[in-house]
Parts: C-alpha cells; structure tokens; sequence
C-alpha cells in the first residue's frame, strides 16, 4: 500500500505523522473517513458563543452510550421470565461480580437521561432552536424523545417489582380507553388478560432492541439534520449569513478541538454528579429506584401509593388533571386525549412560535415571565405526580394543565406581543 | 485558527495528561465490566466442594457426582481390576501420570493406581480430547475399541480409551490422561471432593 | 431589577401552589415513625448479633432468597461459625435462606405467605421515614389484641398477619385508646392512640429491648444490600480521581485552546 502513494493534502488526524498518514490515505481512497472526520468535527464550524445550554446534547450522547454500554452487560445476567425476574435482578446486585455497579449506572442513566434531555429540550425553547430551518431537526428529537418515554417504560416492567407491574398495567390500559378498538387492543399489547409473563417478554425484546435500533437511527438523523444546517446560539443568529473569502463563517470556530475539549471538561463536571449518584445515593429519595418497587410483582394487590418514575408525573398528573366527563364522552378518554397531546403537542412548536426574533434575549420581559410559568407549571405538574391526588391537588394540577396548554396553544398570539430588541448583526461572547 | 497550526506546547501537555489521566480512568472502569465475566456467587457455590458417601459403592460399581457441573466417578475397583493396572502400561501413553502433573494428577495420587486407597479411584469423567463423558469401566471384550485383555473406559465420540486408573492408551484422539480432582477422605467412608489438606 | 421580578413572580406561583397542596399533605402518613440506630447498620458487632435474632426469630417464616449463608462473612464470621449456630434451613455455607415453611400452609395460617426478607429494608422506604425507621418501629409496636386470630395486632400495619414473635423478648403490652371528639364533627367520637401500657414484662426491659430491635434492623438494612458501605468507599476514590485528577486536567486542556479565542 506503500508503494502507491498519492499527493493528497492530509489535515487533521492525517498531520500527525507519516505513517499514520499513510494509512488514512489508504482508508480514504476506499471509505469516506477525512471527508466525514471533517464535515462533522474538524470543519464543522459551530458558533463560538455557545453558553452552558449547549452540552447537554453531547451529555445526551454520552449518556446513550452508557446505557448501550450498561445493558449489554445486564442482559448477560438477567432472565426475562416472570418466576425469576426479580430474583435474577437481586442476583445481578448480590452475585454477579460488580453487577451492583452495573446495575445502578443503568437505573441513574435511565433518569439523567431524562434530565439531560428536558435541559436540551428547555435549551431549543430558550433560543429558538426549532425554528426555521431547523424544524427537522426538532422533529426528530421529539421523536427521540418519544421513543425515549417507550424505552424507558418497557425498560421500567423488567425488574418486576410492584411498581414496574401496576404501572405497566395502568399505560396498557390507557389504550383500553380508545373508543371501540381499546378493550382488544391492549389484551393485544399484553398478549394476555393481564400483565404477565408474555407482556414481560415483549416488553424486554422491545426494551433491548427494537428501540434502541430506532433511537440510534433518530440520533443519527438529529445530527445529519443539524450538520446540514449548522447550529442556533444563544443569539440565534445564523452564522452562515456572514462568511469570511474562505467560506468559514466569522463567528464560527471548527468543533474539534475547540468544542470537543469544551465538552470533555463539562463530561468530567457530569461523571461527577453520575458518580454521586451511583455510589451514594442510587435510590435518590426514592425518585430514581422506587421503594415499592423492592416489593416482587404480585397480580393480586396494588400497593397503597402508585405512581410513575419522575420524567413521567408531568403527564401522569395531566392525565389526572381530567375528572370530568365532556360531550358524553368518559373522563377517562380526556385523560388519555390530554396525556397524548402534551407530548405531541412538542411537534408543532416550529410553528406555532410567531416570534421575529428567536432567542430570548431579544424578546420582551413578556416572554421572560410566561416561560418561567411555563417551566413553573411543568415542575408543580412533575411534583404533584409522585403524590397521591386529593382535591386541592386536583385543582392545582388541573390549573397548571390549562397554564401548559395555554402556553402552546396561545403561542401564535402572545409570541407576537411586546416590545423586541434589535438583534446584533455578529454574535455576542 | 485551524487545528493544522502546529500543537503548542502547553496544548501538547495538556492532551497528554487528560489523555493519561483520562486513560487510566476508562481502563478502571472497563475492569469491572470484564470481571462481571467472572463466575457469579451462584457458581462459586454450585461449585464448592461437594461431600460424598462412598459406604454404598460396592465393589466394580461406579457412584458419578456432580463437582462444577462435572461428572466426577468414583470406583471401587476389584483385586482384578487393580492387576490390570500393571498389565496394561506398555500400551499406555503417560502410565506414570508426569504430563501437566499440576493439572491432571495431585501430588497423591502420582502413583499406579492414580488414587489415595487403591481400590477407590476418584476421577473427572470429561475426556481429554473434546470434553465428552466416556462409558465404561468395561472388562476385556465388551466393547470393540478394548482389543484383547484390555480392561477401561471408552469415550464415545471419538474412541479414546483409558485403563481403570484413568490413563489414555497410546495412539488414541485423546492427549492425557483424566483428572484427578483435588480430594481427601474426611472418614474411613466419606470423602470430599475439590478440596484436600493443601488447599483446607 | 427585571431579573429580580422574574424570580418573584416564579416564586409566588410556586408558593399558591405549594399553599392549595400542603394541608393536605400533613393529614397523610399515619402514626409517626421513630428513627432506626441506623449506624448499626455498619457495626460489625451489632450486626453479628443482629444476624444471630434473623436466623433464631425470622428465618423459620421468612425467606431471604438472595442471600446466601456464606455472605455473613462479610461482617466478620468465619465458615465454622456460620455452620455451628447460623445454619438452620440449609446443609452447606453456600447455600440460600430459603425457608422452610411451605408456601400454602404459610398462606393459610396467616392469611398471606410471609414475605421475602432480602430486601425488605429497601421496600419500606417512604415519605414518612426510611425502610428501617418503619420496620424499627413496625417490631416495636405490636399489642395484644383478642379480636385477630393471631391475638396481636401492630400500630403501624393494622391488622397484620404475623404474631409478634419477639414477644418474649418484649413481654406483652397493650395499647390504650382515649375517646375524644372528632375535629371536623363534634359529635362525632373516634380513637386516639394515647400510649402502650405493658401488660406482662418479657426477658428484657424497654432499653435491651430496643437496642435488640435496633441490631436486627440494622442487620436487615445491611442484607438489604451488603456490597453498600463497599460502594460507598470506592465513591469516594472515584470522586478523588474526577474531581482532583482528571478535572484539573480537561480544565487545562480546555483552557489551552480557549485562551487565544474571542
């Protein structure tokens, strides 16, 4: 391979010496390696004021790989199997070598998943990140994020506990609540007239393969839809407009070195707090690993106090929220209708934003004060769902859904109101 | 501007730390993954040591147990088996058991009858060559694979034999000779197998 | 000043609320929990003897399928000790507590088969207070009651299934009940819990008898997860190496390509 050299600028990885060199030449004569290593790290040219917001799209990435990572490792001990499946857990963390670690680095990923996640998402809200031309990308990181909810709640039956049995049961039967086809659907959903050991099985082929196979397709579209349009910032400006006679935008610096180095630091700064986490507080108050679900499944007896984990109650008490029956339709079918929606309703945000301006910064005090009560309610609706409902609750929760629907829905009218600020021409550090 | 500019030296010192530094940390972390490999508690303890009553093996019978999810045989052998012992080491390939002695044959039972009592012979019945359990003891001209006078077992997969202490006969699939695990007799009838007085 | 505002209004939304849930928050939970010794938890002495009442009082009922005999020399006993005094349902160190009361007689005797005990400490947990807060004080408030076919009844799991089995221990006591108006219908009465009278001494007096239940939580805590002082141990050199290693170094890293920027 020696012998056939060709002139070929090599930069980057190539410039490192000769016969490293020589074998990138080798492999990009037959697999596109440096023009791939370029347009995604060393000449993908990201703005250079990006503030604190944006790592936890590397964070989300770093966390899937744990997660890969970690249960591979599980499934090498773990019997999908109703008779065993919450002995073979214990075993994991009592006999298997380091299972415990294992074990508590999946369940603390399934939960920082999610806070990482509700950051980058709150992220796109703060700077616009959805509008256009980036409505794509939006729209495949909700579905990353809806794909993410199945995943975990699959993921959420396999330990078998008290908790993963009633809270499979109770979303299996919020299909039961669709008109006419809901009853046989979710017998179909279950394979049985309860949650049983088939639903266990289908839930663990679903949990360990077929959504991380869609997962890491949508990731994989995320970022092939991001590269092609390049990055927000905290400005919202788009850098592309103001390129230099190279063609390199003037407010972009290349992603490697400069934003790889920047993340390896804030992934050490977020290994610390998984680390915390993992060796010291693994339960997390009974946020992360739920009391009850220390207790086997048993199909006979639902425990006092069910609820979902954290990154579900905002829907949950949504679903709650709904106690009133509308056009003779059940309270149920609302709940279930009013759930679905505020997930989905995520999808039409590119367009229901009017605002001239995308990043906050440039938006009036208006803006400001109806975001936080929309973040305000999303916590009150997130908190509210870990506890059992009584009235007060109920009409708090009920208040905060109108509040969440509002902020979408009014979006078209109130995202126009108030007095903008003028949008620099260049970014600002 | 470019990463082609060449690399600093602060910058060189700092790649090089955050990678040493960054490397060992990974390394850690990888070992507990590979040691999850390791056996599990579970398998330590289905594979400890296991006590056996050999009172009710009567003479040319075999009693097999389990040790680490392995056929262990122990045979009571009769005064004639004993004599075929002698009879058949020029046929054998290592009569006096020197092959990978750590492995195969403790250092008590590095002698002709492979054993502590030489009527009670204690051996992994796995053979050699490709982990199949041979049958047997047979006595001469039962099976086929022992020609004439020719007292063993006889691996059913490929024809390896081995006399009634366990040692291969010459020019067979089979490199060595069967195992003796590690053993001790706690009474006159109660022996321990996987353990002896070195490792107690 | 508009950041300020910012957060004053966040804050006010959160206080109404907060206002509308709490009063009913404080009506929950039932009689309050006393707190576990729950630092016995990592002695080995305490556990030891703790371990002694699981397999004298507990095990005869109750399983503990996930642990195995030999993991008690994880709080310093050797084989030996674990054969001589610790091996009641199993033949070999090696081997599960299982239990060896049958399923369906356990069933029908108590109304329901004992539960599994490995990590029964982990289950208890709630807002009211740890899993060992609950069972520290569930083992200390059984009383008499003639009207369960048991003859027992406990204050914090009302009508429970399982006799009191450290009632020799304890002695028998009773609990005393004042009438006393209801708060919202005065004319109504209802039960207050006015304390425990004892009604027959046992073996130990009220502080022996505390300190022995405060052992045997701390041993179920302990079995709940017996690798968790270990974990807690390599967090901290796991913290060393991220914090004082590998932090100083990324920040240098960092730091040498940004300082030429802006």
């Amino acid at each position: 391979m020696a012998s056939k050299k060709e002139p070929v600028v090599v930069t980057g990885l190539g410039a490192l010496d000769k016969p490293a060199g020589d074998l990138i030449t080798w492999v990009d004569q037959r697999f596109p390696l440096m023009e791939n290593w370029k347009a995604h790290l060393s000449e993908y040219y990201a703005p250079k004021n990006f503030n604190f917001w944006y790592i936890f799209g590397s964070l989300a990435m770093l966390v899937l790989v744990i997660q890969i990572v970690t249960g591979i490792f599980l499934v090498m001990h773990y019997k999908p199997d109703a008779a065993k499946a919450f002995e073979s857990v214990e075993y994991i963390m009592r006999e298997v070598p380091w299972g415990w670690l294992v074990r508590y680095m999946h369940s603390t990923g399934a939960s920082m998943f999610f806070v990482v996640i509700y950051l980058h998402m709150f992220r796109g809200l703060l700077y616009g990140s959805y509008r256009k031309p980036r409505e794509l990308i939006w729209i495949f990181g909700v579905l990353i994020f809806l794909t993410l909810m199945g995943e975990a709640f699959f993921g959420y039956l396999l330990p078998w506990g008290q908790m993963s049995y009633w809270g499979a049961q109770v979303i299996v039967n919020l299909f039961a609540a669709i008109p006419i086809i809901g009853p046989d659907l979710s017998v179909w959903i279950r394979g049985d007239y309860v949650v049983s050991d088939a639903t266990l099985n289908r839930f663990f082929s679903f949990h360990v393969i077929a959504l991380p196979l869609v997962i890491l397709g949508l990731v994989s579209a995320h970022i092939l839809a991001l590269h092609e349009v390049g990055s927000n910032n905290p400005d919202g400006i788009e850098i592309k407009e103001n390129k230099d006679e190279k063609g390199i935008p003037r407010d972009g610096i290349p992603f490697h070195p400069f934003y790889t180095v920047h993340d390896i630091f804030v992934v050490v700064i977020f290994l610390m707090v998984f680390s915390l986490i993992v060796f010291f507080a693994p339960e997390m108050g009974g946020y992360f690993l739920e009391y009850n679900n220390f207790i086997p499944a048993d199909p006979l007896k639902t425990p006092l106090h069910i609820a979902p984990v954290w990154y579900f109650t905002p829907y949950y008490s949504i679903l709650r929220a709904m106690v009133w029956p509308f056009f003779w339709i059940d309270a149920k079918v609302w709940g279930v209708a009013a759930m679905g929606a505020s997930t989905l309703i995520f999808f039409f945000l590119p367009w229901l934003d009017r605002s001239p301006v995308k990043s906050i910064r440039y938006r009036p005090a208006l803006h400001k004060y109806i975001y936080a009560l929309f973040v305000v309610c999303f916590l009150i609706l997130g908190y509210l769902g870990t506890l059992p409902p009584t009235d007060g609750r109920t009409l708090v929760s009920q208040i905060c859904t109108l509040l969440y629907f509002a902020f979408f829905l009014g979006m078209p009218w109130w995202s126009r109101m108030g007095q903008f600020k003028p949008v620099p021409a260049r970014v600002t550090m | 501007m470019s990463n082609e500019q060449s690399v600093d030296s602060g910058r060189r010192g700092a790649i090089v730390a955050t990678s040493v530094v960054g490397g060992i940390g990974g390394l850690c972390t990888a070992l507990p993954f590979a040691l999850t490999f390791q056996p599990s508690e579970k398998a330590k303890a289905a594979g400890a040591p296991v006590e056996v009553d050999i009172g009710d093996i009567k003479e040319g019978e075999v009693k097999v147990v389990e040790w680490r999810g392995k056929p262990v045989w122990i045979v009571r052998r009769t005064k004639e088996m004993l004599d075929s012992l002698a009879k058949a080491e020029p046929q054998l390939a290592d009569p006096k058991s020197e092959r990978k002695p750590s492995e195969l044959t403790p250092e008590y039972c590095r002698n002709q009858h492979r054993s502590i009592k030489p009527e009670v012979l204690v051996a992994v019945g796995i053979c050699s060559h490709l982990g199949c359990s041979p049958s047997g003891p047979f006595s001469p001209g039962v099976n086929v694979a022992l020609p004439g006078a020719d007292w063993g077992f006889v691996c059913p997969c490929h024809g390896s034999t081995f006399d009634l202490a366990g040692r291969v006969y010459k020019a067979k699939p089979a490199p060595d000779n069967l195992e003796v695990p590690p053993h001790m007799y706690l009474s006159d009838t109660r022996v321990i197998v996987g353990e002896d007085k070195k490792g107690a | 000043m508009k950041k300020l505002s910012f957060v004053r209004l966040s804050g006010l939304a959160a206080i109404c609320a907060i206002g509308l849930m709490a009063p009913a928050h404080a009506n929950e939970g039932g009689p309050a929990l006393d707190r576990a010794p729950i630092e016995k938890a990592t002695d080995i002495q305490a556990l030891q003897r703790g371990a002694k009442l699981f397999v004298n009082y507990c095990l005869s009922c109750h399983g503990a399928q996930s642990m195995r005999y030999n993991r008690l020399k994880d709080i310093g006993l050797t084989d030996e000790q674990i054969k001589g005094n610790l091996l009641f349902t199993a033949e070999k160190v090696g081997e599960l507590m299982t239990v060896s009361m049958p399923r369906k007689d356990a069933k029908e005797w108590f109304g329901a088969a004992p539960p599994d005990l490995s990590v029964i400490a982990r289950s208890r947990g709630s807002e009211a207070g740890s899993g060992a807060d609950w069972l520290y004080t569930y083992l200390r408030t059984f009383y008499r009651d003639s009207s369960r076919p048991t003859g027992w009844n406990n204050m914090i799991f009302p009508n429970v299934g399982m006799p009191h089995v450290l009632w020799d221990l304890q002695g028998e006591q009773r609990a005393k009940f004042a009438k006393v108006p209801d708060a919202h219908d005065k004319t109504k009465m209802v039960e207050v819990f006015e304390g425990f009278e004892v009604a027959k001494p046992g073996k130990l007096n009220k502080l022996d008898y505390d300190r022995t239940v405060g052992d045997l939580v701390g041993f179920l805590v302990w079995m709940g997860e017996p690798d968790a002082a270990y974990r807690k141990q390599l967090g901290v050199l796991v913290m060393i190496f991220l914090g004082l290693f590998l932090l100083p170094c990324a920040w240098w890293l960092n730091r040498s390509y940004w300082k030429d920027l802006h």
